[in-house]
């Protein structure tokens, strides 16, 4: 009898899906965040079709060019083409318009990757922190521990350990990221055990995994959507950080952080260098940061009240 | 209050002890062989294993653990691969210009901050507001080094009033020492800035609603009396909350920065030695600067008993 009448009233309150939506579109911040977004994955997307060279091609007659000057490149067929170079080149040719827009793959990849994984773990430790209270102790003592050491320098630890590479970046920024995430959902998750529609559902046998599924995960959403759109900015923010001190990604791959490192020495003659990464690089974590204020706003009033 | 403090600093050493471990693990769970590291290319493998033999490298995990926590409790840190000197040593000729930076960087954000977000707050929905708020999204987005070189060609180059880069110990006159540390404390307190003037007008604006505060208005007291006595006291707790967890920022931001303006310090000696892959060096600052950061927090909780004198430990 029981099962029959339960399954369905003790569910989440259902949201319309269309009204959620609506209040997203009507976010300023949303709107602006995303559009700025969008407009930087189609700029990474779309790379070789954006009138870019090869972002890694070292030309000798074309060193640090000016912007909007014009120079002779020789192409693989031995002919000489007029260029310009939009950005600039840096101090061994390459073409830094070319770098910049190739850069974009390189941020939203970290950027999105550190979230994704970091809020998979977090979820799942936050879970098992929050639900099986002998896990409790331990983990927080753990998660405490390493909320002590603050994050860009835990990056920069994490990076000393392994061969320089995308993935050695990635992972050195999602360690730090973990604790967060994981306070986060074990305090949601502290606060749902506590409701009656819980209470209810337990004392009607419902199985661990179906409670942690329908009652439990579905609450953290919302909140773990924001805190991830954080992540994201951060990680886009650390990856360029450690690229810039020459110890993120490897040199030769076109990122803001490394168009900027290399700008460095040749900054007060050519400032383009950092100035044309950094505005993008400031444009796309901004945009980010938005889009999560206004998620923030509208997908979790509670939070917002606290902030 | 005292037995409080001892139970929060008898809290500290679990924390601490995680963070211990943890850089100990990372760096020993490591790939490359510090042994070998120390030994150079051409080393023998004789060599190599003389060499692990004197650091202990070839006992047990844990006996390695305890004698490394031993040593460190006794303040030594081990020899740098790199520096060929004494960690303690080197961290000690680093620590005046990490210093510095870091109390002028907190004095100019808790000088502008704390004014503008109570402007905000008292101005709540106007283009002062906004400007502000603006502001600090903005201070959050534009990395710190991008900040540092604007400022630089702005100030340095263009303008020619600082000098570029640099530092000068304060023992060789005051005058240069400061003249240094204004770009880059400027720089570094742009984030700090963002952080501080945001929550203070989160803060002053949560109280300024307060029954409290229309009585001080109705009986006719000055608004900026109102503002930086009644409103600011109440809303000093999340304020001086927020500036201590921003510790973390700063100092991810000193070690930016330091590179930025060529600064002999603690961050400037981290990059070195991950660069380096100076193993003593990075697990000694690490262990440092996470110290520092736990033990500003705690003296943070010590002090919301002289802020408000309802909470009570």
């Amino acid at each position: 009898m029981a099962d029959v009448i339960l399954d369905t009233p003790i569910a989440a309150a259902p949201v319309k899906p269309s009204a959620a939506f609506r209040n997203l579109a009507r976010n300023p911040g949303i709107m602006f965040g995303g559009a700025v977004i969008a407009i930087v994955v189609l700029m990474g997307l779309l790379a070789p079709w954006l009138g870019t060279i090869d972002p890694t091609a070292i030309s000798p007659i074309a060193r640090n060019k000016i912007p909007g000057a014009e120079f002779f490149q020789r192409t693989d067929t031995g002919e000489r083409i007029k260029m310009i170079a939009l950005f600039g080149t840096d101090g061994l040719g390459r073409d830094i318009y070319s770098r910049v827009v190739y850069g974009a793959r390189v941020s939203l990849l970290v950027g999105v990757s550190v979230a994704l994984i970091s809020v998979a773990c977090g979820l799942l430790i936050g879970v098992l922190a929050g639900f099986f209270r002998i896990f409790d102790a331990i983990i927080m003592r753990i998660m405490d521990g390493l909320m002590a050491i603050p994050a860009i320098l835990l990056a920069i630890a994490m990076v000393s350990l392994f061969r320089s590479s995308v993935l050695t970046v990635i992972i050195a920024i999602t360690v730090p990221q973990i604790p967060g995430v994981v306070r986060l959902v074990r305090s949601i998750v502290l606060s749902v055990r506590e409701e009656p529609y819980v209470e209810a559902a337990v004392t009607l046998g419902t199985s661990t995994p179906k409670l942690l599924w329908r009652h439990v995960l579905p609450n953290t959403f919302a909140p773990i959507i924001v805190q991830g759109t954080f992540i994201c900015a951060s990680a886009i923010l650390i990856e360029a950080i450690l690229s810039f001190l020459g110890i993120g990604v490897p040199p030769e791959v076109p990122t803001w952080g490394n168009i900027m490192a290399e700008g460095r020495q040749v900054f007060s003659l050519f400032p383009h260098n950092i100035i044309y990464p950094g505005v993008f690089l400031a444009m796309t974590i901004l945009a980010v940061n938005v889009l999560g204020d206004g998620l923030r706003d509208t997908l979790d009033p509670k939070m917002a009240k606290r902030v | 209050m005292y037995g409080y403090l001892f139970r929060r600093l008898l809290g500290t050493i679990p924390v601490m002890l995680v963070v211990a471990v943890f850089i100990f693990l990372m760096l020993r769970l490591t790939p490359s062989d510090p042994a070998a590291i120390i030994a150079g290319d051409n080393a023998t493998t004789e060599q190599v294993a003389q060499i692990r033999g004197q650091l202990g490298l070839n006992r047990p995990m844990i006996e390695q653990f305890f004698i490394w926590s031993g040593n460190v409790l006794s303040g030594d840190f081990g020899e740098s691969f790199f520096f060929k000197k004494t960690v303690a040593a080197l961290i000690g000729e680093r620590i005046e210009p990490t210093l510095s930076l870091a109390l002028f960087t907190i004095l100019i954000a808790v000088l502008v901050a704390v004014p503008l977000g109570v402007l905000a707050a008292h101005r709540h929905g106007s283009w002062i507001d906004r400007i502000v708020m603006g502001f600090s999204v903005l201070g959050f987005s534009v990395p710190v080094f991008v900040v540092g070189y604007l400022l630089i060609y702005l100030f340095a180059i263009w303008l020619n009033w600082l000098p570029v880069q640099g530092y000068q110990r304060i023992a060789e006159g005051v005058g240069g020492w400061m003249q240094r540390l204004i770009l880059p404390s400027l720089t570094l307190s742009v984030i700090y800035i963002a952080l501080i003037a945001r929550m203070t007008r989160t803060s002053v604006l949560e109280v300024l609603s307060e029954d409290y505060i229309r009585t001080a208005r109705a009986k006719g007291q000055n608004e900026r009396v109102v503002l930086f006595r009644h409103a600011l006291r109440n809303a000093a707790v999340p304020i001086v909350t927020v500036i201590g967890l921003g510790v973390a920022l700063l100092i991810g931001g000193v070690v930016v920065t330091e590179s930025v303006f060529t600064i002999p310090g603690l961050g400037r000696l981290t990059v070195d030695a991950v660069l380096a892959r100076d193993y003593p060096t990075i697990q000694a600052v690490i262990l440092l600067f996470s110290f520092v950061y736990v033990m500003i927090n705690l003296a943070v909780d010590m002090l919301y008993t002289l802020l408000d004198p309802r909470i009570r430990y």
